[in-house]
């Protein structure tokens, strides 16, 4: 296990390479000037030349990714050119902003998911079961936008319930030291804090959460249906096992391998992709960041940007993967 | 193998718990280590904000006035002059303070840091009497040696607090002053500290808006103690002399600032705290608004005003008309280097009707490139009415009777003299068909479409422009100078003599004879139509009825000064 943990952590060393080239070579494919933008739209040529070069961009493309790359080794992820704060020092509130509204919404997707879907192929064919699919169905087809919107008319303008945007109350901002909400308010012993920190998460956690669910709750059933027909839960129930023992100790350990996969991959695709959510509900995350960046043409953070949510991906990758492991002591690496 | 049963209870708890296990790496590390030293520090402080946070609809220490502005964007910098965004500068307006300002709700000028001024009458020296007794947020002195630095700071790209290695560039102050230190069209020569609170520039040629650019937020005083205390950090750490000071920014989400204790201005501001919020979302916002979370939001879609005016419980504000929507046309690319073609276009799109069709009556339609509250403006020029046979006699008459294609580049984003520019751009699509151009859509990114735009890359084009000084020379000259071709004149138009004209308007520093100079230019301008100009729009914005005193600005940067909440 530990060979293959250090095995895999070696493995990385050429995707990380192979993940700045893609970056670096992307982000120049961009079209679009970054002096231009920062100058705006009265700017003259000569001052447009001024800034190209005193930012570097006049250089060869091979000497600007040399210069990258040695930088990055350095712990240095560059300047933003809009913001002109070293980037290692900016990010981070904004990874933590993303990481906290994905842990909920995969809290959300995977308790609602992976029950609903062990509960469909139980009662197999039952009403519960054609209206769980359904639901995950509709929830799966869903525009992002649109269930968000949906849930702030609802939920904050109507009822009242749940704010309709930000981390926590704008007019009352609590000192961060983590950038995890919920994990500063209760280093602050702030309970009432973390309650309206927890209010804030929820709407968001929802609209976020509603896809990832809804696969997760497909594949749980499908995967649970295939193993319920297996000859060894036969076995387990001919011996007279009652009904939630077969399941939740017999068959969800064989079934939960391949949602587990889902789940790893939808995480990842939930820290890269949460723009629109982040977007609708003032969440100030990763996507947002690069997505801002984009738009100015702010190459260095649109690189450690996507360097970094590469990272975390192949992260969550490994950790699915040693996960399988300790499930499943057939699978050797 | 026996495998136990709690096993199985705690698969279950496990994936719950996966993700939080993920964010170990390093994040959890610094956390733990900083949890016990934190959590002793500040228990005592925190446990009183506890209690308000319960109370989260009021929020802050009780009778505390927070007001919550939201908005669309972040601010780009906090360092007013190293940009040209309107976010940073909404905000910068509170903190920093310039030697002229701007009456509340026009253009006019009033005495800022300065109470009074004196110009020579040759329109080259001016003197400017500053109030005593200011202090910066800091607690430094304000004096005639600080608005120095800042200025000389500005022109002067070697300056030590011009920051220029760090990518600092002051851009309004080359197009506002005529360039930078030893350009040629750089008019300030000098500026001598005649006393501690006097002051005199010096120009090179006369500049017939010079006091205007006093007065614009970009040119805020910051304090030079802070220069040396944040260096380049400066963007991030503002220090003036406003009625509001920083208190912290965290990026993209709000930037929060508190009264200042020592304003000039007694009773002034009459706020204990702003909260700059971002919002990205229009809809979002105003469910925010309507749920009570914020007081004001910026940039409502002229769509919901009609409904804001009769909702109980909200305001419906309006910005002065200061901006123009128009469709450019390259006048250097065939067929529209032809004045009756370009005519024949103006002559053929609806503007009345894409006013009414999309801003919902928040716009006039507009028949000069300056908009109708600025100094010069030519109420004679006639307008290019709604009139297809006439087009068509035009087309003929440059040689199209059978028709043309032409190509219309499309805004890709939103602006408040264009809400809509996808469905602006159909109907002038759908307009000239009826007189038989054949109009293809171009779309392209902004940041491109800027820049392809300024290379002549365009035949047609949509795009608009903002006053920020309230003088003509900044839309006449800007878009339509011939010496601005290749920087902010993307038609490519080319008059002498209305070079002449927006020349002499600038150097003149008699306002009447200015306003002349700048009707005559339009009428000719008009006659060339390198632009069919299609509306001002009257920016909407809403607040709660809570707000009070709150006076919309044209330049989108008011004061909150004033500002407080019923209640």
């Amino acid at each position: 296990m530990f060979a293959y943990i250090m095995r895999r952590l070696l493995m990385l060393i050429p995707v990380l390479i192979g993940m700045t080239l893609i970056t670096f070579s992307i982000v120049h494919l961009i079209p679009g000037n970054p002096a231009q933008v920062i100058l705006g739209e009265t700017a003259t040529a000569a001052a447009i030349e001024d800034l190209e070069e005193s930012m570097g961009l006049n250089e060869a493309y091979p000497v600007q990714y040399g210069i990258y790359v040695t930088d990055l080794l350095q712990g240095d992820l560059g300047t933003s050119l809009r913001s002109k704060a070293e980037i290692s020092k900016e990010i981070w509130p904004y990874i933590a902003a993303t990481f906290e509204l994905t842990v909920f919404a995969m809290i959300f997707a995977i308790v609602i998911g992976v029950n609903a879907g062990i509960i469909s192929a139980w009662k197999q064919n039952s009403w519960f079961d054609f209206l769980a699919m359904l639901f995950a169905l509709v929830g799966v087809s869903m525009p992002i936008f649109w269930l968000a919107l949906m849930e702030q008319w609802v939920f904050a303008q109507e009822l009242g319930w749940l704010p309709a945007y930000g981390r926590e109350d704008s007019r009352d901002p609590m000192a961060t030291i983590t950038n995890f909400y919920v994990l500063d308010s209760l280093i602050h012993l702030d309970f009432g804090r973390t309650l309206t920190i927890l209010k804030h998460l929820v709407l968001p956690s929802i609209a976020l959460g509603t896809i990832p669910m809804a696969i997760i709750a497909r594949m749980t059933r499908s995967s649970m249906l295939e193993v319920m027909n297996s000859d060894y839960i036969r076995t387990v129930r001919a011996k007279g096992s009652g009904q939630f023992l077969v399941i939740y100790k017999h068959a969800l350990k064989n079934a939960i391998i391949p949602v587990l996969t889902v789940i790893g991959l939808q995480t990842g695709v939930l820290l890269g992709g949460a723009i629109l959510t982040e977007t609708i509900f003032s969440w100030p995350g990763i996507g947002r960041y690069v997505y801002e960046a984009i738009n100015y043409r702010d190459y260095p953070v649109i690189q450690s940007g996507i360097l970094v949510i590469a990272f975390i991906f192949v992260i969550i990758n490994l950790i699915v993967d040693l996960l399988y492991k300790l499930i499943d002591p057939r699978i050797n690496y | 193998m026996k495998v136990k049963f709690s096993f199985l209870v705690a698969l279950m708890l496990a994936f719950v718990l996966v993700l939080a296990a993920c964010s170990g790496d390093g994040g959890a590390d610094s956390a733990s280590t900083e949890e016990e030293e934190e959590a002793d520090a500040t228990e005592g402080s925190e446990d009183s904000a506890g209690e308000d946070s319960e109370t989260e609809a009021d929020g802050g220490a009780e009778g505390e006035q927070v007001l919550v502005f939201a908005r669309g964007g972040d601010s780009e910098s906090l360092d007013p002059s190293s940009t040209t965004d309107g976010e940073s500068s909404r905000v910068t307006r509170q903190i920093l303070e310039t030697l002229l300002t701007f009456e509340e709700d026009s253009f006019e000028l009033e005495p800022g840091l300065a109470h009074d001024w004196e110009v020579s009458d040759d329109g080259l020296n001016y003197t400017f009497y500053l109030e005593k007794g200011v202090t910066f947020h800091d607690g430094t002195d304000f004096n005639a040696e600080a608005v120095k630095t800042n200025f000389e700071r500005w022109a002067d790209p070697e300056h030590e607090y011009s920051f220029a290695d760090d990518n600092y560039v002051y851009s309004m102050y080359g197009t506002m002053f005529g360039g930078f230190q030893g350009d040629d069209g750089h008019v300030i020569e000098e500026i001598n500290v005649v006393g501690d609170h006097e002051i005199e520039f010096v120009l090179s040629q006369p500049l017939g808006f010079f006091l205007q650019n006093m007065a614009m937020s970009y040119f805020g005083i910051t304090s030079p103690a802070a220069f040396e205390e944040y260096g380049p950090e400066i963007n991030e750490n503002p220090v003036g002399t406003g009625p509001f000071q920083f208190v912290s920014w965290s990026k993209d989400d709000s930037i929060i600032l508190e009264k200042f204790e020592d304003y000039r201005v007694d009773g002034l501001p009459k706020l204990d705290e702003v909260v700059f919020e971002v919002i990205p979302d229009n809809a979002a916002r105003l469910i925010a608004l309507r749920s009570g979370e914020i007081d004001i939001m910026d940039g409502l879609n002229p769509d919901d005003a009609a409904g804001i005016e009769s909702e109980e419980g909200l305001e419906l504000y309006t910005r002065a008309e200061n901006n123009v929507g128009y469709v450019g046309f390259n006048t250097q690319k065939e067929p529209l280097d032809q004045v009756e073609v370009r005519q024949a276009i103006n002559y053929a799109i609806d503007k009345q009707s894409i006013a009414d069709a999309l801003y919902a009556g928040y716009a006039n339609t507009a028949k000069n490139m300056l908009p109708p509250s600025y100094m010069g403006y030519n109420d004679e020029v006639e307008a290019y009415e709604y009139d297809p046979e006439r087009a068509q006699e035009l087309l003929a008459e440059a040689g199209y009777e059978d028709g043309m294609e032409i190509e219309l580049w499309t805004m890709p984003v939103a602006r408040p003299y264009m809400p809509d520019p996808e469905t602006v751009s159909e109907i002038v699509q759908n307009n000239l068909a009826e007189v038989g151009i054949e109009v293809e859509i171009v779309r392209e990114e902004w940041a491109p479409y800027l820049e392809k735009t300024l290379q002549g890359e365009q035949e047609m084009f949509m795009l608009g422009w903002s006053g920020t000084n309230g003088d003509p020379d900044y839309f006449l000259s800007s878009l339509l100078h011939g010496s601005n071709v290749g920087s902010s004149n993307r038609t490519f138009y080319q008059n002498d003599e209305v070079d002449e004209l927006l020349d002499q308007a600038k150097r003149s520093v008699d306002q009447d004879e200015r306003a002349a100079f700048y009707q005559e230019a339009q009428a000719l301008i008009s006659e060339d139509s390198p632009t069919a100009t299609l509306v001002h729009s009257t920016p909407v914005l809403a607040t709660t009825s809570d707000v009070l005193n709150y006076v919309p600005h044209p330049s989108t940067s008011e004061s909150l000064a004033e500002v407080e909440l019923a209640n």
